[in-house]
């Protein structure tokens, strides 16, 4: 394609081609620390529907080795989202080395704190925001178990802040780390953070999951017990390729549940769901 | 350009990979999932010394992926089987399923999606209704033109699909449209198919390979060609030995009125994938060959469609191989209508 991007991201290589250049422009300048694969896992392409319309009314399509028949376009303001997308999809339709679990990741002393919930839980911003004080950042959007050892091996892709999440990260990290706003995108106002270097630098070190959360936004401060069944459930909801591993899929995630210690987390504003965090880290992880 | 033959060569001769440096596996593997042979790729690459880490890596994933779709696919052919079995029809696996029912290298590494099956046209409405009332299949989409459409002028029932397994069912009752110009024999499929442990059967090879000719040529356009004539080109290795298996392709591929395609898809697999052939069932090589395999290859190493003209030409030629100009007409104008 006329212009290449490549990445590592943890354990997993992408190629990105595009009929554009600012959207790679915009990658490689979030993404400067993270090293090229010779030998991609996944190829990302962006492309214009048709000829013209990479010059009039641009808008990205959004292709590679795996594909959603009917994903609609984005316009090229939201390219980098576009490439993330993308990035994201291979990983969701393609990934068969580990477990994915759509969740976020922090590590401490070679220990796991996973989160997951649904969109708007918190789960993003809580790890990101975790990542500034005194933890590991593994990742914010997946989380992968390997297969055989049940160990977690990190995914620190960018964060992709969303809506109030922007102005909470805004206020804690160097504006260098942060990528464009886009506003209005299908998902809302996205800006993207680039992790902290320390976690760039140990991408490649895995860690032992200690500890799973639910968190929800909004609501008073309780913790609650889960019920293995519970867990189990609500974490095939949470992989994108639990049915597709087959036995295998189901061997790590019941080794997981059955070893983890859990709780579901309500809290009304990110101090007191890091306070909470801290006290179940303290007690709880094995 | 480049173009698919990368692929080619490396699943006819895998140790040519051995000079490719780490553009060239890029492409390979670009190419190969996007033409549904990334699992047929692992295979035939599986215990070369020269592969980088990456590329052993995914290439055991394409194979327990490949192992998984096998499993899940015989599964769903088993459900059906549960479901079909009280009537004492009979139940012709088609396709992926068959060849991985059948332990044909056909089905080594081979992705399945839907599972397809062959009954007899009379048993249609029954096998339909066992399938929807006892099954649990549902129709994917009520559309009435669609609806009516598949069932006065297709070779199969309008697709269905699982309520909870999210698996596609076709049923066909023959192998081609009825509006296509080619009629085959599928009564005669039916009879001359061959029965599997479980009661399930698979048709007779040389009808397989006629079949799969068909498939690759009169009804589509060519889109997964390199995959389907993988098939082929696999079905004839496996059956080509066999006593008798030429003449009966010869007999067969005349009855069904399929001389042309079969012959073709010879030719065509002889010429990318090196199919040994024995006796005239691929007739002499004609000049449209070339602009076929141009258009099987038509494939780069992002896994783009390439030479979008040509595959644009086929593609208006698979609508008017499968129904008469008027009605391609009043058909298309009523999708367009319909949006």
């Amino acid at each position: 394609m006329k212009h290449e991007f490549r990445v590592t991201v943890g354990p997993v290589g992408f190629r990105i081609g595009s009929d554009w250049k600012r959207p790679l422009d915009q990658l490689s300048a979030l993404y400067a620390d993270y090293p090229a694969p010779d030998i991609p896992d996944f190829t990302v392409r962006l492309f214009a529907q048709r000829p013209w319309r990479r010059f009039i009314r641009p808008s990205v399509m959004i292709g590679g080795d795996y594909m959603l028949p009917d994903a609609a376009p984005l316009s090229l303001a939201h390219g980098l989202l576009a490439a993330e997308m993308g990035m994201n999809l291979q990983m969701a339709l393609g990934q068969r080395r580990y477990l994915l679990l759509h969740a976020s990741a922090v590590e401490r002393d070679g220990r796991a704190l996973l989160m997951t919930g649904h969109s708007g839980a918190g789960k993003s911003t809580l790890s990101a925001l975790l990542g500034e004080r005194g933890w590991r950042f593994m990742g914010d959007e997946f989380a992968l178990i390997d297969l055989d050892s049940g160990a977690l091996h990190a995914f620190p892709r960018l964060v992709s802040l969303k809506n109030e999440a922007i102005a909470v990260m805004e206020g804690e990290v160097q504006s260098d780390r942060l990528g464009p706003l886009m506003r209005d995108t299908p998902k809302g106002d996205i800006r993207h953070l680039r992790p902290p270097k320390e976690a760039v630098a140990r991408m490649r070190e895995p860690a032992k999951p200690a500890l799973l959360l639910f968190p929800r936004f909004g609501h008073a401060v309780d913790i609650r017990k889960v019920g293995e069944a519970e867990i189990f459930v609500r974490l095939t909801q949470a992989s994108t390729n639990y049915v597709a591993l087959g036995e295998a899929g189901f061997d790590a995630l019941s080794s997981l549940v059955r070893t983890i210690p859990t709780r579901a987390v309500d809290y009304p504003d990110t101090e007191s769901a890091v306070a909470s965090v801290e006290r179940l880290w303290a007690e709880l992880a094995e | 350009m480049t173009d698919a033959r990368l692929l080619v060569r490396a699943l006819v001769d895998p140790a040519t990979t051995r000079a490719l440096d780490a553009e060239g596996w890029t492409a390979l593997i670009a190419m190969a999932r996007a033409e549904q042979l990334m699992g047929s790729l692992a295979h035939r690459l599986d215990g070369l010394d020269h592969l980088p880490e990456k590329v052993a890596q995914l290439c055991t994933d394409a194979r327990q992926s490949a192992e998984h779709a096998r499993r899940q696919a015989l599964w769903e052919a088993e459900m059906a089987r549960r479901v079909l079995a009280p009537l004492g029809e009979p139940v012709v696996l088609l396709k992926g399923t068959a060849y991985v029912a059948a332990g044909l290298s056909a089905g080594i590494g081979r992705s399945i999606g839907d599972l397809d099956i062959l009954v007899r046209r009379d048993a249609l409405d029954a096998v339909e209704r066992a399938l929807i009332e006892q099954g649990g299949w549902e129709w994917v989409k009520e559309d009435a033109y669609d609806d009516a459409y598949y069932r006065d002028y297709m070779h199969e029932l309008p697709p269905l699909i699982h309520k909870e397994r999210d698996r596609m069912i076709d049923v066909h009752h023959t192998v081609l449209p009825l509006t296509a110009k080619p009629t085959p024999d599928a009564e005669a499929m039916i009879a001359d198919s061959v029965e599997l442990a479980n009661g399930l059967r698979v048709l007779s090879p040389a009808d397989m390979v006629c079949h799969s000719a068909a498939h690759l040529f009169a009804d589509g356009d060519l889109a997964g060609g390199l995959r389907n004539l993988w098939d082929i080109d696999r079905l004839v290795r496996d059956f080509g030995p066999r006593d008798g298996f030429w003449q009966a392709l010869g007999e067969r591929a005349q009855r069904h009125q399929l001389q042309k395609p079969v012959a073709r898809a010879l030719r065509l697999a002889e010429a990318l994938y090196g199919t040994p052939l024995e006796g005239d069932a691929a007739g002499r090589g004609r000049a449209g060959d070339a602009l076929y395999i141009r258009r099987l290859l038509a494939r780069d190493g992002w896994g783009r469609e390439i030479r979008k003209l040509l595959r644009l030409a086929f593609y208006i030629r698979s609508h008017w191989l499968r129904m008469p100009p008027f009605m391609l007409a009043k058909h298309l104008w009523t999708k367009w209508r319909k949006g």
